[in-house]
């Protein structure tokens, strides 16, 4: 198997020593499956509590404090309650498709997160494409919500998942060139080279100005990728009820709605390793202790998670015309532009390094 | 209509998953992107524009049904019989094909490089660009061009 858990070295060793060998490799999958499971649902709530809490931040009011500790437990009781709902479906819909769509939308994001080194020895599935296989993945998320849309027979279904594909389409462009600005750079695709790279200083800092025009068009079409706010016109309260999911309700709506805010997380974790490191301690302060990893990966990333709510509390939301013209006529001409820079800066040796 | 999109790209996709299983990962990645990911959702744009959910496709007899199925079945069985009876050689793959070798193999221009089918490659896909380009501004272009003269 490619599958290389060394945090976990003694566990592995253990089930390979206590068990045949394909029993071992089952019932580690399985571990890791659980594992990841865990992330996601954890993380993907704990994201939805800070999203309210910065919310009533921004406008000046308290947010959930009531359940637990400053409001900790509140998503965890809106998930029981979501869970203990009753599941309507609409007897017009097509039903297969209609159930079949939120687990194309959590699978692709729960593959993806299977490829992000955490920490040194923290990564499931270290594949020589990992760049790739991200956006490789990323793109079929859309098809869950495609298929929300067409399944629930709802005219503001419909149109919001058209509206959804046309966007993720374009902005999918624009998330595969920036980073394919940062590849130029390291050379290579696989996520824990590129952290190799980074040991002699961030890509951010390496690349320096074309660098920071990627990180920045990144930011803007990652958000644009996740269908947030000022981009999301796919689920434009006031124009088209709740957009693709009108029709879901109980957990096959928050299977959605924890897609969604997994798939920010995303594009914060590919950020936070292709730009700024992942794993890696600013000027290498904490080195001898791996572990602490883990910590700087979610410093770094919830800081962009920061920086992507702060994106949804302040804009205005775009009308879809002003959001294919900010793709096609503004940002792809300046991503390739930008690529043409790196590559003769590379070429020139122009980088920054320690 | 649509569900029958979908089961392509559950095919599309598990073609994906084996080419994983032999180690094939940068094949298997475009597999995703440029099937499930490009092709798919194509298939079902144009599934969502010209077809609604309350249209119902024409059930075929059942007499056609049958022969469908027999057929299917014969196909099925035949390369079931090949593939069991073929005797595979067993490559040792602990190779894994790295995206490096590729691209030198793909740009090399000695003995058995690539070069000259990328480069053919590349124009056609300029000229379907253009095309496809032309096509889109249908009318506009041409008045523009009549206009001069």
């Amino acid at each position: 198997m490619i599958i290389g858990l060394s945090i976990t070295r003694d566990i592995h060793d253990w089930l390979y020593g206590a068990m045949p060998e394909w029993a071992a490799s089952l019932t580690e999958m399985v571990l890791i499956a659980l594992v990841y499971l865990g992330i996601f649902a954890v993380a993907g709530l704990f994201l939805v509590l800070l999203e309210r809490r910065i919310a009533a931040w921004f406008q000046q009011r308290l947010g959930p404090n009531r359940v637990g500790f400053q409001g900790l437990l509140q998503t965890m009781a809106d998930a029981l309650k979501l869970l203990s709902k009753e599941l309507t479906g609409t007897t017009k819909a097509d039903t297969f498709l209609y159930n079949l769509a939120p687990y194309f939308v959590i699978i692709s994001s729960l593959m993806a997160l299977s490829v992000f080194p955490f920490t040194r020895e923290f990564q499931a599935f270290d594949i020589n494409i990992g760049l790739f296989f991200l956006i490789a993945v990323s793109s079929i998320g859309v098809i869950g919500i495609l298929l929300g849309g067409w399944g629930s027979n709802n005219k503001y279904a419909l149109i919001g998942a058209m509206r959804s594909g046309v966007q993720t389409i374009s902005y999918e462009l624009s998330v595969g060139l920036s980073l394919l600005t940062m590849v130029l750079l390291t050379g290579t695709l696989q996520l824990s080279q590129i952290v190799e790279v980074q040991k002699s200083g961030w890509l951010i800092v390496q690349g320096h100005i074309p660098a920071i025009v990627a990180f920045m068009i990144f930011m803007i079409s990652g958000t644009a990728e996740t269908n947030r706010a000022p981009f999301d016109m796919v689920e434009a309260e006031s124009e088209l009820g709740a957009g693709f999911h009108t029709e879901y309700s109980g957990m096959k709506f928050a299977y959605f709605f924890l897609a969604e805010f997994i798939n920010m997380f995303i594009i914060c974790a590919i950020a936070t390793t292709v730009f700024f490191g992942a794993w890696l301690s600013p000027f290498g302060i904490t080195e001898s202790i791996p572990l602490l990893g883990v910590f700087w990966f979610l410093l770094k990333t919830l800081m962009l998670v920061f920086l992507m709510m702060w994106f949804r509390w302040t804009f205005p939301r775009l009308r879809i015309d002003q959001l294919l013209t900010l793709e096609w006529k503004y940002l792809l001409p300046m991503n390739l532009v930008n690529i043409v820079i790196m590559a003769v800066m590379v070429w020139l040796n122009l980088t920054i390094k320690f | 209509m649509l569900r029958s999109v979908i089961y392509l790209a559950f095919v599309l996709i598990s073609i994906a998953g084996i080419f994983f299983l032999i180690d094939y990962n940068l094949l298997a990645a475009i597999q995703l992107t440029v099937y499930a990911g490009g092709i798919i959702v194509l298939i079902i744009f144009s599934v969502l524009l010209v077809h609604h959910i309350e249209m119902r496709l024409e059930m075929a007899s059942i007499a056609k049904r049958i022969t469908t199925a027999v057929l299917c079945i014969v196909g099925m069985g035949v390369f079931i019989y090949t593939i069991f009876s073929f005797e595979f050689k067993m490559v040792d793959n602990k190779q894994t094909t790295t995206t490096e070798a590729i691209g030198e193999r793909l740009l090399s221009y000695g003995e058995g490089g690539f070069i000259l089918p990328f480069e053919v490659i590349s124009i056609l896909l300029l000229a379907a660009m253009i095309g496809a380009i032309v096509i889109a501004k249908g009318t506009k272009l041409m008045v523009k061009n009549n206009k001069p003269t």
